[in-house]
């Protein structure tokens, strides 16, 4: 048998597998070593079903291993099929226990004592391989499983799943319907956990479907010879050993860091720290000479990454020059700007020119820009509207833009290159605060709201400089119009930005004054203590700020402001905006109208709530406080447009589930029968449009999008993975095939006979939720189909009116008239 | 909540319309009396019956609009127009007749009319009356949810029941078999079940029996909570049913007596001029 080889490529996943089959093409002489007893483990361990994802979408496949967003199974059975055809050399059982560099060559040590060598290495094990298992007695027992293949397979069993993380939760969960689950978490939450699978962990629990043992490990397993149960799982609980009698023990305890393995075979690393990755050349070699790393191990966790990269790694040791996967796209990104130079050059020119963006790494750059638009707008064009609702971000490369934030047609400010904007609407979610337009010819690069995230959430230098950006620009739409940039720039260095849960006090009345609370993101309800209970007064939403009445009075906090869904405040310190408010008389001439305005609000709700005890005007009132406290319990307060229903009108008529359904391809995107109710209104199932929507998060084909008055919809591009579904709070998206109802005859809608449905199609599933009808002229047919008015949309700025009673036709449909 | 609903929509808008058709139908009927005193066939009395005929088609065709989902415009606007000046339409009918009432086609339309108009206040007060009492009923649940738990606390009864002595699982079986909720239209407008086998049930075993073991009496005193919460869960089931058929039963009248009606205006309408 051979031992010696050009290539050996150590993991069969997808990096592993897309390397052996380039080298089978070039025809190297090459093995590929395989731990387990079959190619990519990690993904046979997703279970049955599950859609393989193939981020990134922009990102061509370059390798012949084939590979689309597709099901598992298929996934799977394409790699079969592509081993055989390439006749791949694989061999299988092949743990690798050590690799040393000898003179010339790698010598690989496996677990069976077998030595090979080879002239070049190709890790590519990802960081799956190497599951812990349960060290207990009994640990090896039948009943033990490490992975779930098939939830389906198991009914009526009594299951325990050792570990809190994503992967157990979601195979407790997969498990749920059919069984009994009991999940042993070590920890003493689940606060590790991503938040969709937390909120279906903690929905499941409620209904009863699944149970849990915190603080607690596995102790024993012991086998029962009679009884029900086959084995029994002895478990340390803080109150002591605890037995479960159970069939089966589904254990998903992570993996064992690969560093030690990785430094074992001599590869170094930059830091101390255990995430850290391993130091590689820009052809994915490593200190050890001949040793290449690639894939999840090298720091790309996507599969499409990894396979690009063990196609890539071959044409390297081959010699051969290849441009990164990438390139064409950008190419093509740049094809009417910068024509007469190279990508990376164009590349060099954004960095160099926009400081925002030269805080990211040269992959990271490309990534965004791969994601992004480059827009080339010609002198007065406009970039976005005021009150618009887009959320994308903006960074200048070249020209000038002028910003303007109020009515009058004068610029405010200027933007040049180098700047970036449309930070705010990006923090806060909210409609554009300004108009920006174009003052000169300029190249702009637009980034959409996700990438943005990602790139925050991963640069902590750019996050820095957003933020202080962010503080900057809510000064100015607050209060600032008339500050001077120096005083600008003074406010904004020395503001803080201060973030509160749901439900947390910024300040509370009685308090001292701090200072201004300009509100970024979120909102916040403002309430005071009447007649002895807590009555809300005002609900104020980003983009506005709270705070300015014992500014101006001197006095103390005259209400308690409360986050009434999470929210970011920048806080001006009282001094300071004193200091602003003496030298600046406009500022304090707009301070003092609002502060004079408030109290005379206030008086007004003062003699209503505290009108005569027990007259109707009393209760009254105490119920349109409470009504406005229950709607933000009800998560209206992130809401842009919410669907409410007066159940003292509704005649159950059903006639908006069916006028919906009708419009919409048979679905109806409302549930009018179930929400909660208070003082006879009820919020039905249906989407409300939040500021930062929930299923927006995580939608692999990115079909969710905004709309510029503010619905959020599901485009065609939906594949139907269910993730919005999952990731929405107020579970308003379903599942549904979309069809084209049939039209009714006159007959048929005078006497209210259904017409013959359609012959159900065999197309799939895709996500549908309400897109407030957008596209049908006159608006949401829920409340136009309402023949007795019960059914409206209000959006939160105009609820407290509309809770009070004061304005008596509320936006009934509009959605743009603030 | 001070909303408009469909009486005082757009500040009363159709009530208006409705009291100045009347006026001037009122007014023109006073004015202009032909010789041979007011009839039918007069020019006023054709002009109010041309009117009278337009209107009574253009409040049909709501049964229609209020089903045309792919069409423009708020349903709410057109069911208080078709209230008042459905209620003016008798009155322009009455005027249009000129009080001439026989036993004919003619007065048939009539009469038809009348119980449209009458079935549709009775509708009124429905509309007005039940959704409250509705809510306040089921609060946050709903119907299936309900009968789920009835479901669920049938089980569960019946489970303990056999463990009783024989006379109590008789009535618990009974209870949970015979139970009926909303069976057939009287009953549903009913709203409760005469001799109602739960209601039965609970007062049996409201009075605990002394030859139950320590064992049965803890177990007995679940079973009577699950009873009586199934009661009360039967009664809220039947009564929201019963809102529901009340709230939907005139229309079994409204629309069929629409259908008679707009036959009889027509044989009206052609023996009017046949008789020419």
């Amino acid at each position: 048998m051979l031992k010696h080889f050009n290539v050996i490529i150590i993991g069969a996943g997808p990096s592993g597998l897309s390397a052996a089959i380039r080298a089978a093409e070039h025809d190297v002489s090459y093995l590929l070593l395989e731990a387990t007893q079959a190619v990519a483990s990690t993904i046979r361990s997703y279970q049955r079903g599950k859609l393989v994802m193939a981020e990134p979408r922009g990102l061509p496949l370059r390798s012949p291993l084939p590979f689309t967003a597709s099901l598992r199974e298929t996934v799977l059975e394409n790699w079969e099929k592509s081993i055989s055809e390439h006749k791949i050399n694989v061999r299988y059982d092949a743990k690798v226990v050590a690799i040393s560099r000898l003179k010339n060559k790698l010598e690989i040590e496996l677990a069976d004592g077998d030595k090979l060598t080879a002239n070049h290495v190709v890790l590519a094990i990802g960081v799956q391989g190497n599951l812990r298992r349960l060290e207990i007695p009994g640990g090896d027992l039948p009943q033990v499983q490490y992975q779930l293949d098939d939830p389906e397979a198991y009914q009526n069993e009594t299951i325990v799943v050792v570990g809190g993380g994503d992967s157990g939760v979601e195979n407790a969960l997969a498990l749920t319907n059919r069984n009994q689950v009991i999940i042993l978490n070590r920890a003493e939450d689940f606060s590790n956990l991503k938040e969709s699978n937390l909120s279906q962990l903690m929905e499941s629990r409620q209904k009863g479907a699944v149970d849990w043992l915190l603080e607690t490990k596995p102790q024993s397993i012991e086998k029962n010879t009679k009884g029900e149960f086959p084995i029994t799982l002895f478990a340390n609980t803080p109150k002591g050993v605890e037995r479960i009698p159970c069939h089966r023990i589904i254990a998903r305890l992570g993996a064992l860091p690969s560093r030690p393995l990785l430094e074992s075979f001599g590869i170094a690393f930059p830091t101390a720290d255990l995430g850290a990755l391993p130091l590689l050349s820009t052809s994915y070699e490593s200190n050890v000479p001949g040793l290449y790393i690639i894939g999840a191990l090298a720091g790309y966790p996507l599969i499409k990454q990894g396979i690009n990269q063990g196609y890539e790694v071959i044409e390297y040791i081959l010699g051969n020059d290849v441009e990164p996967a990438d390139t064409a796209l950008l190419r093509e990104k740049f094809s009417n700007f910068c024509t007469d130079r190279g990508v990376d050059d164009v590349l060099y020119k954004i960095q160099k020119n926009v400081p925002i963006l030269a805080m990211l790494n040269t992959l990271q750059l490309r990534e965004l820009v791969l994601e992004s638009n480059i827009l080339l707008s010609e002198p007065s064009d406009i970039i976005f509207k005021r009150n618009d609702y887009s959320t994308t971000f903006f960074s200048i490369i070249e020209g000038e833009l002028d910003v303007l934030i109020d009515e009058d047609n004068v610029p405010d400010a200027t933007l040049k290159a180098g700047d970036f904007f449309g930070e705010l609407a990006l923090v806060s979610g909210r409609r554009r605060p300004g108009t920006v337009r174009a003052r000169t010819k300029c190249v702009i690069i637009e980034t959409p709201r996700r990438v943005m995230q990602k790139l925050i959430g991963s640069v902590q230098a750019m996050r820095r400089m957003l933020n202080q950006v962010a503080i900057k620009s809510v000064v100015q739409v607050c209060i600032g119009l008339s500050l001077s940039e120096e005083d600008l720039n003074d406010v904004a260095t020395h503001a803080t930005l201060k973030s509160y849960n749901a439900g947390e006090d910024l300040f509370h009345e009685g308090d001292e004054a701090d200072g201004l609370y300009l509100i970024q993101s979120g909102s916040v309800t403002v309430s005071r203590m009447i007649g002895g209970r807590e009555v809300v007064l005002f609900y104020v939403a980003a983009g506005n700020y709270v705070g300015e009445m014992s500014l101006v009075s001197g006095e103390p906090r005259y209400a308690t402001v409360r986050a009434a869904v999470a929210t970011e405040a920048v806080l001006i310190k009282a001094d300071r905006m004193r200091d602003i408010i003496a030298r600046n008389p406009e500022i304090r001439s707009a301070l003092d109208a609002r502060y004079l305005n408030h109290l005379q609000e206030q008086e007004k709700r003062k003699q209503l709530e505290s009108a005569s005890d027990g007259s109707g005007a009393f209760t009254s009132q105490s119920t349109q406080s409470n009504l406005i406290s229950f709607l933000i319990q009800q998560g209206v307060g992130e809401a842009t447009d919410v669907l409410l229903i007066d159940e003292s009108l509704c005649i159950r008529c059903n006639h908006c589930e069916q006028a919906c359904a009708d419009t919409h391809g048979g679905a109806t995107r409302l549930d009018r029968d179930t929400g909660p109710i208070f003082a006879n209104i009820r919020v039905p199932t249906s989407c409300r449009h939040c500021e930062h929507p929930h299923c927006m998060k995580d939608c692999p084909p990115d079909a969710i999008h905004r709309a510029p008055h503010g619905e959020v919809y599901i485009d065609d591009s939906c594949i139907g993975c269910g993730n919005c579904q999952q990731n929405c709070p107020y579970d308003v998206i379903q599942m549904a095939v979309i069809q084209d109802q049939p039209e009714r005859s006159l007959w048929q809608m005078l006497l209210g006979i259904q017409p013959e449905s359609l012959p159900t199609t065999n197309s799939a599933k895709v996500a549908v939720k309400c897109d407030m009808c957008k596209d049908i002229t006159d608006g949401p047919v829920c409340v136009r189909a309402c023949p007795v008015g019960a059914a409206l949309r209000v959006n939160p700025e105009g609820l407290l009116g509309y809770a009070s009673g004061t304005s008596g036709e509320v936006a009934l449909l509009s959605s743009d008239e603030i | 909540m001070q909303r408009s609903n469909i009486f005082d929509y757009k500040n009363y808008r159709y009530f208006k319309l409705a009291v100045i058709v009347i006026l001037i139908a009122f007014v023109a009927y006073l004015l202009f009396e032909p010789a041979v005193g007011h009839y039918g066939g007069s020019w006023l009395g054709y002009g109010l019956g041309t009117i009278s005929a337009l209107m009574v088609l253009w409040m049909a065709w709501y049964g229609v609009r209020k089903r045309r989902y792919r069409g423009s415009g708020a349903t709410q606007g057109w069911l208080s127009a078709h209230i008042y000046l459905g209620t003016a339409l008798t009155i322009m009918v009455t005027l249009h007749s000129g009080f001439h009432f026989g036993l004919n086609i003619h007065t048939l339309a009539y009469a038809i009319l009348l119980i449209v108009v009458i079935s549709g206040f009775f509708g009124n007060y429905t509309y007005m009356i039940y959704p409250r009492q509705m809510t306040e009923n089921m609060g946050e649940d709903n119907l299936d949810g309900l009968l789920l738990r009835i479901a669920e606390a049938d089980k569960l009864a019946r489970q303990i029941a056999l463990l009783m002595p024989d006379h109590i699982n008789n009535a618990v079986a009974r209870a949970c078999g015979e139970t009926s909720i909303g069976i057939g239209l009287l009953e549903q407008l009913r709203g409760f079940q005469p001799n109602c086998p739960s209601a039965i049930a609970v007062q049996q075993l409201s009075v605990m029996d002394n030859t139950l073991s320590t064992e049965q009496r803890k177990l007995y005193r679940d079973l009577y909570s699950i009873m009586v919460r199934r009661e009360s869960l039967v009664k809220r089931a039947r009564q929201d049913l019963m809102y529901r058929a009340r709230l939907g039963f005139w229309l079994y009248f409204h629309v069929p007596f629409t259908i008679a009606l707009l036959v009889a205006m027509l044989a009206h309408v052609i023996a009017i001029f046949a008789y020419w």
